[in-house]
């Protein structure tokens, strides 16, 4: 059942990808009020998917390299649609949704079968830390692709060469905004998400922090994302600064998600 | 043939031809009487206009050695500050016809930087007031320019051409909102006070920004047209410390060194605490230092940048400059007709001449022939024989003037010419012109 809703929401957000891109190029407000339908449903339909594959699977969904990559393409999907309402960024729906789809797709092809969870996973922690941390990455995410957009717009305004991206882009000031936006809440997500998986393990291991390499990768983003925000609440970093730098710091939040697990052994790996 | 042999030429360089940096250079920025009193010099000139802006320096001229009227033009107003070898690429230079075509579409400012923005005219005006009261411009040039503000005026009545087309101002919004988001709450600098630049601060008020901060080198001046724009003045002196404060600089001061360093700025940037800061440079030569760009957060639009933006709404008026094209063409025929006109013009007056001279000579004789030696009868015989010599007269001159023939004009002044052997008493009239006798 969750299979088929699956492969219906991924069809969806197909759809509303290529409605999205046809709007990028032609710029028709019909079209895009179109994309932003399909969109919608094809989260509907997604978090319909993940509530059905909760009780299937008998666990909160978010524990094979299937589940968090689907709840990750979920959590952006959330974000963007949380913040699509109150600012209009021109255009961000294209980038997002081709994000959305990839990670989707990312989800599809890996394997599909529910696990029996350990004893430890056995808690009512998992889905508290597991989508507390997934959503701040969705904001993340989001603040990244904001800061490709930017800097973007930023070149074509510097060269003074207006191509493709000049009048399809919003303006400098929205996009950082939307940065401001997402670290102001994706930090706090973030730092929730750190706090409650430490409670979390001082019951189910013992300890508080155990620089398993997942802990010490997640503290390095968080580092990251704490001087970013702290230089841009002091000096007033923004634009093309907080843009590279939110860039870099999804690199690394990237990595401490999947590279982590691949790269190196710990209790984290097994689920990933 | 003696007909009207001299040549309209227009040579100039324009936005289109030559880099900003060129028109710099080029530009009468001491004002019109020192070039003009160096054309008034020139042999090869019969008349003459001189139109510098800051996107064009053009003259216009009559003469009947066009190449020669070049190089000395050339020679006379720019040779100690731009070599002529340097200069020459991006000389544009257009005769008769084509000539009169260009200077419309500059009047009607099909040929500007933002099609259709209005402030050419005005300044086509004031460079032929000059021309004509420092004795530059003749019959040709006079009608021709009147001509051009009509056929300027009738552009703009009769196509949207001026619509959309505010120039600096429309470029200087439509980065302003892609830079800033929303304009309301932003403050605007205006350095200088040039026509253009209040244009643009008129149109950002508009917009909705916040308020106008007017810096001049005369404080009196500043005074008044912040007062216009419900805004406040401060003395150029004070330019650092607003850098501060405002989001918008529209730059437009006659100084001919830069006024503003990317030092300058860099330092302000730190207490801004990186809002950007958006510099338009209007002034030619410039005033702002072009390194200003590369600053973090700081955006620098010069002359030549703003075309680029200008270019993106290009499309609808380029259909309208169709039209205006149309009314142009109209206009240009129009003309050609009136400057046919002149090149007749001396076939019939040595027709009249010719025919006068018959007249009294043959009245004579005949008077003295006949006895006649009263005053009245002589008048009564001249009387008739001029009236016998027009009635000969009205189909060949009728033929001269008529605007629609399958001959071209220039056969018919011929064949007339022929007819009469109007070139053979010509130049047996030589050299003082045909005689009145």
């Amino acid at each position: 059942m969750s299979f088929l809703l699956f492969q219906a929401s991924l069809t969806l957000y197909l759809l509303a990808t290529a409605a999205y891109l046809v709007f990028f190029f032609k710029e028709r407000a019909a079209i895009r009020k179109n994309a932003r339908l399909l969109f919608i449903l094809a989260f509907a339909l997604h978090s319909i998917t993940i509530v059905v594959r909760y009780f299937e699977a008998g666990y909160t969904p978010i524990t094979t390299r299937h589940e968090t990559m689907s709840f990750f393409a979920w959590s952006l999907g959330c974000c963007y649609l949380s913040l699509c309402w109150r600012y209009g960024v021109k255009n961000l729906g294209a980038f997002v949704s081709l994000l959305v789809l990839m990670l989707m797709g990312l989800a599809a092809f890996a394997s599909r079968a529910t696990v029996s969870l350990s004893p430890q996973l056995q808690s009512g922690w998992l889905p508290v830390h597991a989508s507390l941390s997934l959503l701040a990455y969705g904001f993340f995410a989001l603040a990244g692709i904001g800061g490709l957009m930017y800097l973007l717009q930023e070149r074509t305004i510097k060269r003074k060469r207006f191509g493709l991206f000049y009048s399809r882009l919003p303006s400098l000031e929205t996009l950082d905004t939307l940065n401001h936006h997402c670290l102001s809440v994706g930090f706090p997500l973030l730092t929730l998400g750190m706090i409650t998986g430490s409670l979390w393990a001082k019951q189910a291991l013992g300890s508080y922090w155990r620089w398993d390499p997942m802990e010490t990768w997640t503290l390095i983003t968080w580092l990251l994302y704490a001087g970013l925000i702290h230089q841009r609440f002091t000096v007033g970093w923004r634009g093309r600064q907080a843009a590279l730098l939110s860039i870099a710091a999804l690199v690394v939040a990237l990595f401490t998600f999947w590279g982590v697990s691949v790269f190196f052994a710990g209790y984290h790996g097994s689920f990933f | 043939m003696a007909v009207f042999s001299d040549t309209i030429a227009l040579i100039g360089v324009n936005h289109k031809t030559a880099s900003l940096d060129l028109r710099e250079r080029l530009a009468c920025t001491a004002g019109y009487e020192g070039p003009l009193a160096a054309l008034s010099r020139l042999e090869s000139l019969k008349e003459y206009y001189l139109l510098s802006t800051c996107n064009r320096v053009e003259i216009a001229f009559v003469g009947d050695d066009v190449h020669r009227g070049r190089t000395e033009i050339l020679a006379a107003l720019f040779a100690p500050r731009v070599k002529a070898a340097e200069l020459e690429p991006h000389v544009y230079q257009y005769e008769q016809s084509r000539a009169v075509e260009h200077l419309f579409q500059v009047a009607a400012s099909l040929d500007s930087m933002v099609v259709g923005e209005a402030q050419i005219l005005g300044q086509m005006k004031e460079a032929y007031r000059i021309a004509a009261k420092t004795g530059g411009t003749g019959l040709v040039l006079n009608k021709l320019l009147h001509k051009s503000f009509s056929v300027a005026k009738r552009v703009r009545t009769e196509t949207r051409i001026g619509a959309s087309a505010v120039s600096i101002s429309y470029a200087a919004v439509e980065l302003g909102r892609k830079i800033f988001g929303d304009l309301t709450n932003k403050r605007v600098l205006l350095i200088g006070a040039g026509e253009m630049a209040e244009l643009a601060a008129e149109h950002l008020l508009n917009q909705g920004v916040a308020s106008v901060v007017v810096a001049n080198r005369t404080l009196e001046r500043a005074v008044s047209l912040a007062r216009r724009f419900r805004g406040s003045a401060i003395a150029l002196a004070e330019l650092q410390g607003q850098l501060q404060h405002v989001d918008v600089i529209i730059s437009s001061t006659g100084a001919s060194e830069l006024i503003l360093r990317k030092e300058d700025v860099r330092r302000v940037m730190r207490g801004r605490r990186n809002r950007p800061l958006f510099f338009i440079d209007i002034a030619v030569p410039r005033d702002l230092d072009p390194a200003i760009n590369e600053l973090d957060n700081v955006y620098l639009y010069d002359i030549d940048d703003l075309q680029g933006v200008i270019e993106l709404n290009r499309a609808d008026r380029e259909r309208e400059a169709v039209k205006a094209g149309r009314i142009i063409a109209e206009e240009v025929l129009k003309f050609e007709r009136w400057l046919e006109n002149m090149a007749s013009t001396p076939t019939i007056i040595q027709l009249r001449d010719l025919m006068e001279d018959i007249v009294r000579s043959e009245v004579d004789k005949t008077a003295g022939r006949i006895g006649a030696t009263s005053m009245l009868q002589q008048e009564a015989l001249e009387k008739m024989a001029l009236a016998i010599a027009s009635k000969m007269l009205y189909h060949p001159l009728k033929y001269l003037k008529a605007e629609d023939h399958c001959l071209s004009l220039e056969e018919r002044i011929h064949t007339v010419r022929a007819v009469f052997d109007l070139d053979e008493v010509a130049e047996q009239a030589q050299p003082g012109g045909p005689s009145h006798a």
